[in-house]
């Protein structure tokens, strides 16, 4: 694997829409022609060279290559949207939409993000080291086809709005939740290892929860069925069952129904 | 405006049945005129290209408030496939298009007349704001009268005479084009949660059956002598079975003849056949009954239809039927948006995807060539996708494709999950028809533009006529053996002139000539009662003062006026 390292030298005065920054187009370059790469500052349109330093170069594939981001990179959006592989490593913090759309591969930030990162995702792994902000692995709005794969991975907190209409994938999230999670979703997984302040599962068709510490304020849409001891993450513990939400349509399958599952740990 | 001469080319003008014939078409001062009248024109070169008018199309949602709401409520319709700025204004989404990118990619497919489907007469203004915005083709827009309370009170007691009177104020207050009804009763009847399932399904309250509202308006259409007919989406529309309902809807046009002097013979216009074509009972054994709807229009020919061909992409339904939105909606589970306009209609919008892994939607695209293929009279079978309900108009030219090429159509069927399921139903298997230029020419120009009445002005390519050419890269003597290469050349014209401008060059907008809005103006005696009936009406029910409810000067853009006297 062949490894670029872009460096932010000059900082934007805005934010800098870096949706070119993925091992897809960046496979096969050299430095002067990654340089040569389209960012946008608000509405102007610039090389990328003009922002960052660009040493190393690109593997063959997009498989082949890793991206380092150094400095400051907090007011950067877009880093690694619709990736499909390789590896890129944000240094620090990173703005909105990172990850967002992507296919494959694996993105880590050792700092925080903002929100809409991760949405749309539909493989592939997002690290965060930080907090992550709103609208986490959530849908792109009006949307109904959420996340469809992959795994997110959060040390820290998230914002509200994480993880609406998911349907597949895992989200994992250390520290606490906000408010509304997976809102109207349809499948995949969410685990807070944290509390969640409410509204969790609002409108949820199918799909799970886990909460490890408390859920402030519950919904009253979801129903208390038992306890059951799962394996969550690697480690077995027990939880409160509890399904739903029950006022909204459920699929039937081979003569059962299928409810939406949120499980807090006891 | 200055002079130009299209050679060359190979012309193909139904309503003068000029059939792919090599002639010039001469231009002059935004009108189409003898060559010989020319002194020195500009010359396009269309050796080797098919000659056709501007096209018209008869049925489309393209402006107003439901597709606003569309365009509003579907933001992921434009993600990734937007801004692509091309023109002087920006092109974003692909089933509910902006009225930029609407305009632009009509005229890229050389259409130069829409005739929007539907217009709430309480929303006129915003109908004709979104009509001013959208450039280069000229609209009309067809107020909806089935589920009118004027309307019903006056076709239940028989009074044509008010009712014409009422129409006709009603097209010059929200200045539009001709009669269009939805769902006659089962729209006011889903005010009660209700609806009108077959044509003889009484309307709660008023007491009076579709069958009586759609015939009532046949007889007010010819009472007033309109340019286009009465133009009906009939009952229990999009339901397993309702091609029963949708020939007893045919059958009361029996016994009507048109009575205008716009060249128009057809007294009803059912629009969007596909979705009344069904068989079976239920979405299991739903089969096509095109043979049978076929047969019937093909026998009389005081009616039209269009298609509404399912183009098999991710679109938004949106129409006034209202309870068949909510139908709809409890099917896919989608979002779901709906509105009541006070006295006067609803409408619905659902997001809907039409897969070739499902079967249904692989049935109803099947139904809609069927119809095409099964017709006798091109001049009364139309091509539409009821833009955007069974699929975006962008899509025409792939319509036309599938219509010209046993080919194109045998490629896609191959893509089908349930093909064998497919072909049981329908009988798209066993047609080897395929359509001829000029066969399209009728369904997309000269045939709309006789339906609509407006015949003398666009739809060919007779001296008089507005200079409205789109020149399309197909040679008929040498047609491509790729049918792709006639989705291409109907996608991106060679040449569209319009009012004698060239508009499109090889499928780039490079002009925008003036758009215009082509409205009814009747004239019909005095009528105190039904001034009294709207002055009541008004001060009783309505939110608005009838001053405000009439659409203003203002709003109005650069106006075409087709003036009917009726009083004759």
């Amino acid at each position: 694997m062949k490894t670029v390292t872009i460096t932010l030298a000059n900082p934007p005065e805005l934010y800098l829409e870096g949706q070119n920054i993925t091992p897809d187009n960046f496979a096969g370059k050299k430095a002067a022609e990654i340089a040569t790469l389209d960012v946008w500052e608000g509405k102007l349109k610039s090389p990328l060279g003009k922002y960052f330093t660009v040493e190393g170069e690109g593997g063959a594939t997009a498989a082949d290559t890793k991206i380092v981001l150094r400095g400051d990179c907090t007011r950067v959006k877009r880093i690694g949207q619709q990736m499909t592989a390789g590896e890129i490593v944000v240094e620090g913090n990173a703005d909105m939409y990172i990850g967002g759309w992507m296919k494959g591969g694996k993105i880590h930030v050792k700092g925080n993000v903002d929100s809409f990162c991760g949405i749309g995702m539909e493989g592939g792994e997002l690290i965060i080291d930080g907090n992550a902000g709103h609208h986490l692995g959530s849908s792109p709005r009006g949307e109904w086809r959420g996340m469809q794969g992959g795994l997110i991975r959060v040390a820290g907190d998230a914002g509200n709005d994480t993880a609406t209409f998911i349907n597949g994938g895992t989200i994992i999230i250390g520290g606490n939740a906000d408010i509304h999670v997976s809102t109207h979703g349809e499948g995949g997984t969410v685990i807070i290892k944290g509390d969640a302040k409410g509204r969790v599962g609002g409108q949820m068709v199918k799909g799970d929860i886990f909460v490890y510490g408390t859920i402030e304020y519950p919904l009253p849409g979801f129903q208390l069925v038992g306890e059951v001891e799962q394996e969550v993450d690697g480690a077995t513990a027990r939880f409160a069952h509890y399904i739903g939400d029950l006022g909204e349509r459920h699929p039937v399958s081979r003569g059962k129904t299928v409810y939406a599952n949120i499980y807090t740990r006891l | 405006m200055g002079e130009l001469i299209i050679k060359n080319g190979f012309v193909f003008d139904p309503l003068q049945e000029i059939k792919g014939d090599r002639m010039d078409i001469g231009i002059k001062d935004g009108r189409i005129v003898e060559t010989s009248a020319l002194s020195s024109p500009k010359t396009i070169d269309a050796a080797g290209m098919a000659v056709m008018a501007g096209g018209v199309d008869v049925h489309s949602h393209v402006v107003g408030p439901k597709v606003n709401v569309g365009r509003l409520f579907r933001p992921e319709d434009k993600l990734f496939k937007s801004p692509l700025k091309r023109c002087d204004r920006m092109e974003m989404g692909f089933s509910v298009p902006s009225t930029f990118k609407t305009g632009y990619d009509y005229a890229r497919m050389g259409y130069v007349f829409v005739n929007e489907a539907a217009m709430p007469p309480l929303h006129s203004p915003h109908v004709h704001e979104e009509i001013r915005d959208t450039p280069i083709i000229d609209n009309a827009a067809m107020p909806v009268f089935g589920n009118n309370w004027f309307t019903l009170e006056y076709l239940k007691n028989n009074e044509i005479e008010n009712n014409a009177a009422y129409t006709a104020w009603l097209l010059r207050a929200t200045r539009g084009f001709a009669i269009k009804v939805v769902n006659p009763g089962g729209t006011e009847a889903w005010g009660w949660g209700l609806n009108c399932e077959s044509i003889h399904d009484p309307v709660p309250y008023f007491d009076i059956t579709p069958a009586k509202i759609i015939t009532g308006l046949i007889e007010t259409n010819e009472f007033l002598g309109l340019p286009h007919s009465m133009h009906l989406h009939c009952n229990n529309l999009g339901n397993p079975g309702n091609y029963v309902d949708a020939l007893d809807s045919f059958k009361l046009a029996e016994g009507y003849t048109a009575k205008n002097t716009f060249g128009r013979d057809q007294v009803l216009h059912m629009t969007h056949v596909q979705f009344s074509s069904y068989g079976g009972d239920s979405w299991r054994n739903i089969d096509s009954q095109t043979k049978e709807i076929m047969d019937y229009v093909n026998a009389h020919d005081n009616i039209t239809i269009d298609i509404g061909q399912v183009t098999l992409d991710e679109t938004t339904t949106m129409t006034a039927d209202g309870p068949f939105e909510h139908h709809l909606r409890s099917l896919n589970n989608l979002k779901w948006a709906n509105t009541d306009v006070e006295l006067e209609t609803a409408a619905g919008i659902v997001p809907y995807i039409y897969s070739p892994n499902v079967k249904v939607s692989t049935i109803q695209w099947a139904i809609g060539l069927e119809l095409a293929l099964y017709s006798n009279d091109l001049m009364r079978t139309f091509i539409t996708t009821d833009h955007p309900n069974a699929g975006p108009f962008i899509r025409y030219p792939r319509v036309i494709k599938w219509l010209m090429s046993r080919a194109a159509r045998d490629e896609t069927m191959k893509t089908f999950k349930w093909l064998d399921r497919t072909i049981e139903s329908t009988t798209i298997d066993s047609i080897d028809r395929e359509l001829t230029l000029y066969e399209i020419a009728q369904m997309t120009r000269a045939g709309p533009a006789k339906a609509l009445g407006i015949s003398n002005i666009y739809g060919g390519l007779a001296p008089g006529m507005d200079a409205n050419v789109a020149i399309y890269a197909l040679n008929p003597e040498d047609m491509p053996s790729d049918p792709d290469m006639i989705e291409n050349a109907f996608s991106r014209c060679a040449y569209l002139v319009k009012d004698g401008i060239v508009t499109v060059r090889d499928g780039e907008v490079v002009a925008e000539p003036a758009k215009r809005t082509v409205w009814v103006d009747v004239k019909v005696p005095e009528n105190a009662q039904v001034q009294r009936d709207i002055y009541e009406h008004f001060l009783r029910h309505y939110s608005v003062g009838v001053e405000n409810y009439q659409l203003f000067e203002a709003n109005l853009h650069n106006p075409r006026v087709i003036e009917v006297d009726s009083t004759q």
